[in-house]
Parts: C-alpha cells; structure tokens; sequence
C-alpha cells in the first residue's frame, strides 16, 4: 500500500507524516505525532471526543482523514495551554469541577474555545446546542456549560 | 484504497470513469468516511474534490441565482449574509444536519448523493428549484436535484459523473421559502418527516409553489398535488386542508423504530400546513 507524506502545521508547528490514505486525522495525531489529547469515542463523528479544528474550523478529527491534512492549519487541545499557563476554559473547568474521567473534556475544551472566538457572548442555550456534538457521560453538562459561560464573562471583562 | 486529489471536475470525472471497483467522492466526508469506519463502503477508489479550483464558493450572481461550490459546508451557508436572507428554508434545513463538528464539514451536495431519503436538505432544494450542474465523460448536463436520488443509497449519476455545482434560482419579489422536520428530540437526529415549501405571492394570492416531502417514501418527492392545492389561495383553512390531505396521500413511508407508516402520514399533513404557513409570512414580508 502506498503511503502519502503529509505535511501539515500542528498548534504552530510544521509537522511531517507517512500515512495510508485510510487512516484518519485522529489516528495520524494520536500515533504519529503523540498528541493523544484527542480522544477515540465513537470513531463515527457522534460524540465530538476528538474536536479539533482545520483551518480555523471546528471538526471531528476522526472524519477528516490524514491525508486531508496537508496544507493545513490545525489546532488541537496540546495547543491551548501557553506552558504552564491554563486557558481561561482550562482554569474555569477545574474551578467548577466540569470534568470527572476526562475523555471528552479535551474535545469539549477545543469546542468551548472556538465558540467564544466565534461568540463572545452565548446565551446558555446557545452554548448548549453549540457543544450539542460533544457527549460527556459522566457529569453531565450543567457544568461544562457554567464553566463555558463564566470564561466568557471573564474574557469579555479582561478585554 | 487509492486516494486521489484532482485539480478539476475533469480530472476527477476521468479519473472515476477509469476507476474498477467502488468509487466514492470525498467532500465533507461526513457521510462516506462513517461509512469508510464502520466497514460499511470501503472504496477502492477515493477522489478527494476539495482541490479543485471554487469548490468553497457561494456566489450570488447579477441575476439573483446563486451558485454553490460542491464544497461548501453548512457553516459556510449559515455564516453567509445573503444567502439565508433570500434562502432561509435552504440554509435552516442544511444546518438542522448533525452537530457543530459536522456542519463544519457536511455539504448538501454530499446530502443529495448520499441518496437518503431522510436528507434534510434535499426537500428544502427540490422546493426551491434547485439544478445541479453533472459533469461526466461527456461533458456537463444540468439536473433537476429531485432527479439525482433514485432510491435510498441510490443515485441516477453514470460512473464518471460527479455533481460540480449547485444552482439555486433568483429569489425574485415576493417569494419565500420553510423547512420543517419531525424528530423525537430537539436537536441531533434524523428526521422521521420533512417538508420543503417554496411560495410566491402576489398581494395575498399564492402564485406558485414547490412542495417536498422528505421521509415518507424512498426518495425526496416532489409532490405536484400540494402545489396545486396551494395555488390560487390564500392559504386559507379550506387551503390548508387540502394541502395536509394532499402531503398525506402522497406518502409511501415505511414502519421504523422512529416512526410508523400511520404517524409519518399524518405528520407529512401537519408538517406541510406548519411549514406552508412560514414560506407564506415570508413571502409577504411579514417575517423573515
């Protein structure tokens, strides 16, 4: 099987990878580069555990393809932090506790984040059918989307 | 799986025509690469269309008709300014498919050739006139949007043909247009009955109209029956009635886990009064 050699920019960075054309973003994230932030759910682009965005859009990184990739600008979870320094999303999700296992909360995080670049001001129901892609089984949402709303006021503050 | 990246619609017709085995184009890929996942199609062939020059264009023309790249996403339509001021029940239909993640990434062009008879954004263009340019070996033909889907999965495009633009038609004075789908939660499912009207007024009588029904049979439909029983009213109860009974009597559905044949019959009727009563507000400029 031939490979395809893809070059893409993750979080900034130029990066390089060999990939059968079957293997999706995710995958080639995942195990290639090591960024395995972004999570496998459900593998079919229902649960939004493996949110990313490509160039600028927010998407299921598990129904983008790798070879898709190239040329591309993508930003995944790895991304957000400034080194030890949180994003506010970051900050406020442990403020209100709105996470429990943590494998959605990555791909929730890269949804939040570009709802309030989009919107920085959501109604919570805005914020709700916006994250409506994001599935969390354990806490529920109440709190993902109180953490959302309470960055958003402090980022509009802050500004 | 051999992936390919054409640089034209002629390349990648030539390219599927050429092609043994399953050929699959690759748009948004929210449709072929499930299937790619869950073992369902696994082509041998994928043409990746999104390196072809004005796929992600949405263009109004001096006309008023639009034309829209293979390649736009239903983001890109909700976010567009024009477009679903003159189109909302085209750009409302395309955005209630899938969460944020998918709207980022589907295309009604990939929800027609999908060939579901449930794509919410098919009755929405079939109701609004919508044609699809084809390119195939040889050359280009302009297709009605209701003639593409031939059955669920099922298409009328010959190996080599691929869709390579949408045409949606000036919205002209006085029209306006509504889709309206049932399902049993609010946001994220897949419609047990969908309805697309597309009117246009002229004072308070109802001058044309396009009705689809999507749901309750194997393909869209474009149901004739309702147009007339819209045209030449006012969209009064007697109108109405005959509309719901009409929309009715057209559907061959099917009994599923979302809906039986009875209640998919009987929501086409309510749909189509619901879905007739918005185009018509908007047709005559009392909302938008």
């Amino acid at each position: 099987m031939t490979k395809h050699h893809v070059t893409t920019t993750v979080n900034g960075d130029t990066v390089e990878y060999l990939c059968d054309a079957r293997e999706t973003l995710l995958d080639c994230l995942r195990d290639k580069l090591n960024l395995t932030g972004a999570k496998e759910g459900c593998g079919t682009g229902d649960c939004g555990a493996c949110s990313v965005t490509l160039d600028g859009r927010l998407v299921c990184s598990c129904l983008v393809l790798g070879v898709e990739a190239e040329g591309k600008q993508i930003e995944t979870i790895e991304g957000m932090a400034q080194g030890e320094t949180l994003h506010p999303l970051q900050r406020k999700f442990i403020e209100h506790a709105a996470l429990q296992c943590g494998v959605c909360t990555p791909g929730v995080l890269v949804a939040a984040k570009a709802l309030l670049e989009k919107n920085p001001d959501p109604t919570e129901e805005e914020a709700r059918y916006w994250l409506a892609g994001n599935l969390c089984r354990c806490t529920g949402y109440d709190k993902i989307i109180r953490a959302v709303l309470d960055t958003a006021a402090e980022l509009r503050e802050a500004s | 799986m051999q992936y390919h990246r054409p640089a034209s619609f002629a390349e990648a017709s030539d390219l599927a025509a050429h092609a043994t085995g399953i050929t699959r184009f690759l748009a948004g890929g929210t449709d072929v690469l499930v299937q790619l996942r869950s073992e369902i199609v696994t082509p041998d062939t994928l043409i990746d269309i999104k390196a072809i020059d004005g796929v992600r264009d949405i263009t109004r023309h001096a006309d008023g008709s639009w034309t829209l790249g293979v390649a736009v996403t239903g983001a890109e339509m909700s976010e567009h300014p024009q477009l679903g001021r003159e189109w909302p029940g085209v750009v409302e239909a395309m955005d209630l498919i899938g969460s944020t993640q998918i709207q980022g990434r589907a295309t009604p062009v990939g929800n027609l050739c999908n060939g579901s008879p449930a794509a919410d954004s098919v009755p929405a263009m079939v109701a609004a006139g919508v044609m699809a340019t084809v390119t195939g070996p040889n050359g280009d033909r302009v297709v009605a949007v209701e003639d593409i889907p031939t059955g669920p999965g099922k298409t009328s495009l010959a190996q080599g043909e691929l869709i390579s633009a949408l045409h949606i038609p000036a919205r002209g004075a006085n029209g306006g247009d509504a889709y309206l789908r049932f399902i049993p939660r609010t946001e994220m499912d897949i419609a047990v009955v969908g309805v697309g009207v597309n009117l246009r007024v002229d004072g308070d009588t109802i001058t044309e109209a396009r009705v689809a029904l999507g749901a309750v049979a194997p393909t869209v439909l474009l149901v004739e029956d309702c147009a007339r029983a819209l045209i030449g009213t006012t969209l009064d109860d007697a109108a109405l009635a005959a509309l719901a009974a009409s929309a009715s009597a057209a559907c061959k559905p099917i009994d599923d886990k979302r809906g039986t044949i009875e209640f998919r019959t009987e929501v086409a009727g309510v749909l189509a009064k619901r879905a007739a009563k918005i185009a018509y507000a908007r047709a005559k400029g009392e909302t938008a």
